[in-house]
């Protein structure tokens, strides 16, 4: 009996400890879910005499794609945004981050752009207001300009089709 | 060589003026940052990293503390953006009780086991007759 309540205990630890190893410490909780996103204006990547707000896109459904051309696991998410833009689903609007013209234009010819504006936050401030801490992170905001959803690392086309289309299918239907 | 070295000195003065810019303040904001984790590189504080983020954020602390704001102002903005996940000693809220809590309940819980288990332990039963001479024969 005892032998058995040890036996229990040390299997009860062995599955705790099993899920822990199994959670991701990268995937910290966004607390700006269900908040509103927060405000900014940038000049836009390829039109610096043009800016970009998130009140533009009051009214959509829209995805917020964080990218930087230093950063090698854009360029690994990179078809995946680009398919995501090509469906036509949401607009699909990037965010530059900690970039330079020079190396983020480039970046763009060669592996396509897929956005329908790029905002150019070299400073990576507006970045912070967002909570940005590895790129790539891609937000979803709703029609009244709340986060709905935050994804930190590279878009997999699992992620995209079991969570980023359905939310936004439903987001698009309600309200 | 020697001029290699002259420059290094000029760099290590240059650097050294500049953190004696205000020493309070560099004070206040280490401080702070020795508070906050970097979420880059999950272990460490954004005082001990060296990662462009961990830079950023020393500026924002330093920002705003120049601007007047508090120390709990610059701790709210971090977790307004990071979560409590950002504090490198979590706050003791509702979801964090087991946390704080768990490793004293565990131990409560093995003292107790452990005082209930001695107290139990009967005293060694008399031995009869028969049993004394086999030990005192097996002694020998």
């Amino acid at each position: 009996m005892r032998f058995w309540l040890v036996i229990a205990g040390f299997l009860a630890l062995v599955a705790l400890l099993a899920v822990g190893l199994r959670l991701d410490p990268r995937e910290v909780p966004s607390p700006l879910i269900g908040k509103p996103a927060p405000a900014f204006e940038l000049p836009l990547l390829e039109q610096p005499d043009k800016t970009f707000s998130e009140k533009d896109m009051l009214g959509k459904v829209w995805v917020m794609n964080v990218w930087a051309s230093w950063c090698p696991p854009c360029l690994v998410e990179h078809p995946v945004v680009s398919e995501l833009a090509r469906s036509g689903i949401a607009p699909v609007v990037g965010l530059n981050y900690k970039d330079a013209r020079e190396d983020a234009l480039p970046w763009l010819k060669r592996n396509g752009d897929p956005f329908k504006v790029i905002a150019f936050d070299a400073a990576g401030r507006i970045a912070i207001d967002y909570g940005v801490y590895g790129v790539p992170e891609t937000y979803v905001i709703d029609r009244k300009g709340i986060i709905r959803y935050k994804r930190v690392g590279p878009l997999t086309p699992e992620i995209t089709q079991k969570k980023l289309r359905p939310l936004i299918e439903e987001l698009a239907k309600g309200g | 060589m020697a001029r290699l070295f002259l420059v290094s000195l000029l760099f290590v003065l240059a650097f050294q003026a500049r953190g004696q810019e205000d020493p309070a303040l560099e004070r206040r904001v280490m401080a702070l940052a020795h508070e906050l984790r970097c979420l880059v590189c999950q272990n460490q504080t954004i005082a001990d990293s060296n990662a462009a983020l961990a830079q950023d954020l020393r500026n924002q602390i330093r920002e705003q503390l120049k601007a007047g704001k508090s120390e709990r102002d610059v701790i709210d903005f971090m977790v307004a953006r990071y979560g409590d996940f950002v504090l490198y000693r979590p706050p003791f809220k509702a979801t964090t009780v087991a946390l704080w809590t768990g490793p004293f309940v565990l131990l409560a819980l093995g003292v107790w086991l452990l005082v209930r288990r001695v107290r139990k332990k009967a005293p060694a039963p008399e031995l009869t007759e028969a049993e004394r001479r086999r030990a005192a024969q097996l002694l020998e």
